[in-house]
């Protein structure tokens, strides 16, 4: 197998041309884009980037993953809790196919991230060599942008588009894949500089005054007015313009699950969690409010529940900065395309500062239903077994709501979505649109790089952990401070709960059983204990809370209990069960 | 609701930068949804370096909508038009093979193909090649009118359409330019010269 050749390091001040490998421009190129963190796993095609690497291990640092999904998944936590670019490497074959389901989930939650494969020589492309496989093929459904590179020459222009496109606009992934040859290959390297302009991509639509003013009109004739903002606040850098355009309307306003922390939980016209295990008042209010307003979110099923009976009496909305978006799911009455950065001041420029005490109240009426029918069981049983809710509300306690969540998908998500107390943007680390199981404990790895002087804390199911617990290795390896809480309720939870409700209690394979977590751990060096008793618990989550570095926590939950409220697939938001 | 909508021939008009891998980008925004491409052209545009691809798909119009803005979404592409047949001017190509012995025997053949407008663009001893443009069922008219006399190969090509008013690309190519942000613009030096770059 070839190797590259060593090369000398370049220093900015030598920029004119200068003849280096693909590989040493690659890494130019990263370094001059701010990188400083990369996740990866090397590999034979990938080998010369690796070699280049070598000399570069103080300017960039490398975390070595245990699988290639690990490594994205890290980085999309990177991505979610820096607002930077989250940069992957994998070599080529298995290396880049393992990559597929993290790109797949940033794709669907708009994450930027670049990853960076390996291929197999161009002369050798097309012909069934060692690890080749068709990547740009198999990525171009879940990538916003993918090229392969062939030349060397290609790499600085290639890559500056990659990390432009990766994080204007409506964020995504994007996928550069470098045969071999290219990386070996020396040519003129003239310097990098990024790119701020593709004549074919126009990431910011331009924003268009009539329809401020339109929507400025609507509102102020709207009676019950609703606001249901979601990710795009946190992706366009807006909390702060939301808050003062929530402030001055005076709107009672609702998230979902990606856009919780935008307006910190306990702001007096935070309403709640939209969705299928969403709040039982904005859920109810969607479909008798008159006027709704999206802002930077994409109507999910998990959001509307039946569309045909969602919102219909209701005037919408919707800011975007995705035209796609307008009217994809739900028909807009106003469309306001843009970045939110840009159209919700002039938004609160144009709206008249109001208040609606009795649209409100019903809101808060509704929550005290939620809390009578649900909440205060879930948050202080008293039965002996522990739930799920009464961890995240110890938790809240303890960290006072300024920790990174990181969860997986299922009853876990939806209990720390629900009842997890967020002061600050950029703190609900989970993955909304794929629902991938085995996302939380490499994105914690990568969410805590992204935020190293926050408690990033990964809350994950006892399913869900099994499908990615090898990264325990690399939280090992690289002294990675992040703390792990397993709900185990030896059950599939949310599976299980679906079969219950119906499926007449057939309980198909969700019985699952679970090594020892704790000690597990121990193999690689992490401390953790479990927790059996409620008496234990507080004691327990300050442990790990004041341990120096990762630790694992174990917490023994109900096996059979169910999130509510609920609503029902197929049913309208109308329709949410309290039980 | 789209569902209440009447499913019609719409030509969607893609203008693009010309990148290897694009086609099957804008294919899998269909194929994703389960919709057939009835016909796919792609060709050069009225402006250089410009890409044009005229897809044909029986679809609401609803749908139509949402296609091409998940096309235009796509990064190299420019700009997406979606018209009724109404509002197009357009063609199909085909060829007919016949034998040269069966149409020099009977009359009628050379009269039929003269009716429909066929003109012969190879004629060797075995056999003939006949073309004809137009609509698809004038085209497909034919081949049920040669079928008798032993067709021996048909082929049609893909549609192509001119938009009855557009003024072409050219101008709304510079207002694309003139809305970019213009400072320190970064050409794409490499990218734009990509026939020069080593492949296999």
């Amino acid at each position: 197998m070839e190797v590259a050749q060593q090369q000398e390091v370049l220093t900015p001040a030598e920029k004119p041309a200068k003849e280096v490998t693909g590989s040493v421009a690659l890494l130019e190129a990263l370094i001059t884009e701010g990188v400083e963190t990369i996740f990866g796993y090397p590999g034979g095609a990938i080998m010369p980037i690796y070699d280049a690497l070598y000399d570069y291990h103080d300017k960039l640092d490398h975390i070595l993953v245990r699988h290639e999904q690990g490594g994205i998944h890290a980085a999309q936590g990177y991505a979610r809790t820096s607002g930077k670019v989250g940069v992957v490497f994998a070599t080529s074959g298995p290396g880049a196919t393992n990559l597929v389901t993290g790109l797949a989930d940033a794709q669907i939650d708009s994450t930027p991230v670049v990853c960076i494969t390996g291929q197999v020589f161009a002369h050798l492309l097309g012909t069934d060599a060692f690890q080749e496989t068709d990547v740009i093929n198999i990525t171009t459904p879940i990538t916003k942008w993918n090229y392969q590179v062939t030349d060397a020459n290609e790499l600085p222009e290639v890559i500056a588009k990659a990390f432009y496109i990766a994080r204007s606009g409506r964020p995504g992934p994007v996928l550069i894949d470098i045969t071999k040859n290219a990386q070996i290959q020396k040519f003129q390297f003239k310097g990098y500089t990024p790119c701020n302009h593709i004549r074919s991509y126009r990431p910011k639509p331009i924003v268009r005054p009539q329809y401020i003013k339109e929507a400025a009109e609507l509102i102020a004739t709207a009676k019950k007015p609703f606001i249901l903002f979601g990710q795009g606040v946190i992706l366009g850098g807006a909390e702060k313009e939301f808050q003062a355009f929530v402030e001055k309307s005076g709107i009672p306003a609702a998230w979902t699950a990606l856009g919780a922390g935008a307006i910190p939980t306990d702001h007096p016209l935070n309403v709640g969690m939209l969705g299928m295990h969403g709040n039982y008042g904005p859920n109810v209010l969607t479909n008798d409010c008159d006027v709704l307003i999206a802002i930077g979110m994409r109507f999910d099923d998990r959001v509307t529940g039946r569309l045909d009976k969602y919102a219909k009496q209701a005037k919408v909305i919707h800011l975007d900065i995705d035209p796609a978006e307008i009217d994809k799911n739900v028909k807009t009455t106003v469309p306001v395309w843009g970045d939110c950065k840009e159209t919700l001041p002039l938004l609160t420029q144009a709206v008249e500062s109001k208040t609606y005490p009795e649209w409100l109240q019903r809101f808060k009426d509704h929550m005290q239903e939620e809390v009578d029918l649900v909440i205060h069981k879930e948050l202080n049983p008293t039965s002996d077994e522990m739930t799920m809710g009464e961890v995240i509300k110890q938790l809240n306690e303890l960290t006072n709501g300024d920790a990174v969540i990181v969860t997986d998908v299922g009853q876990h998500q939806m209990v720390a979505c629900r009842y997890a107390k967020f002061n600050n943007t950029r703190s609900n680390v989970t993955s909304g649109g794929l629902g991938t199981m085995g996302f939380a404990l490499p994105a914690a790895m990568g969410a805590k790089y992204g935020a190293k002087d926050r408690h990033v804390v990964a809350i994950i199911g006892d399913g869900g952990f099994q499908m990615t617990l090898q990264e325990l290795g690399t939280i090992m390896q690289s002294s990675i401070d992040v703390k792990i809480i397993i709900l185990n309720n030896r059950f599939l939870g949310m599976v299980r709960q679906w079969q219950e409700l119906f499926n007449e209690r057939r309980y198909s394979f969700v019985d699952m059983q679970s090594p020892d977590f704790v000690k597990l751990a121990g193999a690689y060096g992490i401390a953790g204990q479990s927790v059996n008793d409620r008496k234990d618990l507080q004691g327990a989550l300050k442990e790990m809370l004041n341990h120096k570095g990762a630790y694992l926590l174990e917490v023994m939950v109900t096996k059979e209990n169910n999130v509510f409220p609920m609503v029902p697939q197929g049913c309208s938001v109308a329709e949410i069960r309290l039980k | 609701m789209s569902t209440q909508e009447e499913k019609q021939e719409f030509n969607i008009t893609v203008y693009s930068e010309n990148q290897i891998g694009l086609l099957n980008r804008i294919a899998i925004i269909f194929t994703r949804r389960k919709i057939n491409i009835d016909s796919l052209n792609t060709s050069p545009s009225e402006v250089s370096s410009v890409h044009r691809f005229n897809i044909v798909i029986t679809e609401t119009e609803d749908v139509v909508r949402k296609l091409c803005r998940q096309i235009e979404k796509q990064v190299e592409v420019l700009k997406v038009y979606y018209h009724t047949n109404e509002d197009v001017i357009w063609q199909e190509l085909a060829l007919y093979k016949l034998s040269t012995e069966v149409i020099v025997e009977k009359v009628s053949v050379e009269r039929l193909l003269r009716e429909n407008g066929a003109r012969a663009v190879a004629i060797r001893k075995d056999y003939t090649v006949f073309e004809t443009t137009g609509h698809r069922e004038e085209i497909d008219n034919l081949i049920s009118i040669l079928q008798p006399y032993g067709l021996i190969e048909f082929v049609r090509s893909a549609r192509v359409a001119i938009i009855k008013d557009s003024e072409g690309f050219n101008a709304k190519l510079r207002e694309f330019e003139r809305l970019e942000p213009g400072e320190e613009v970064i050409e794409n030096e490499y990218l734009n010269d990509a026939d020069k770059v080593f492949t296999m």
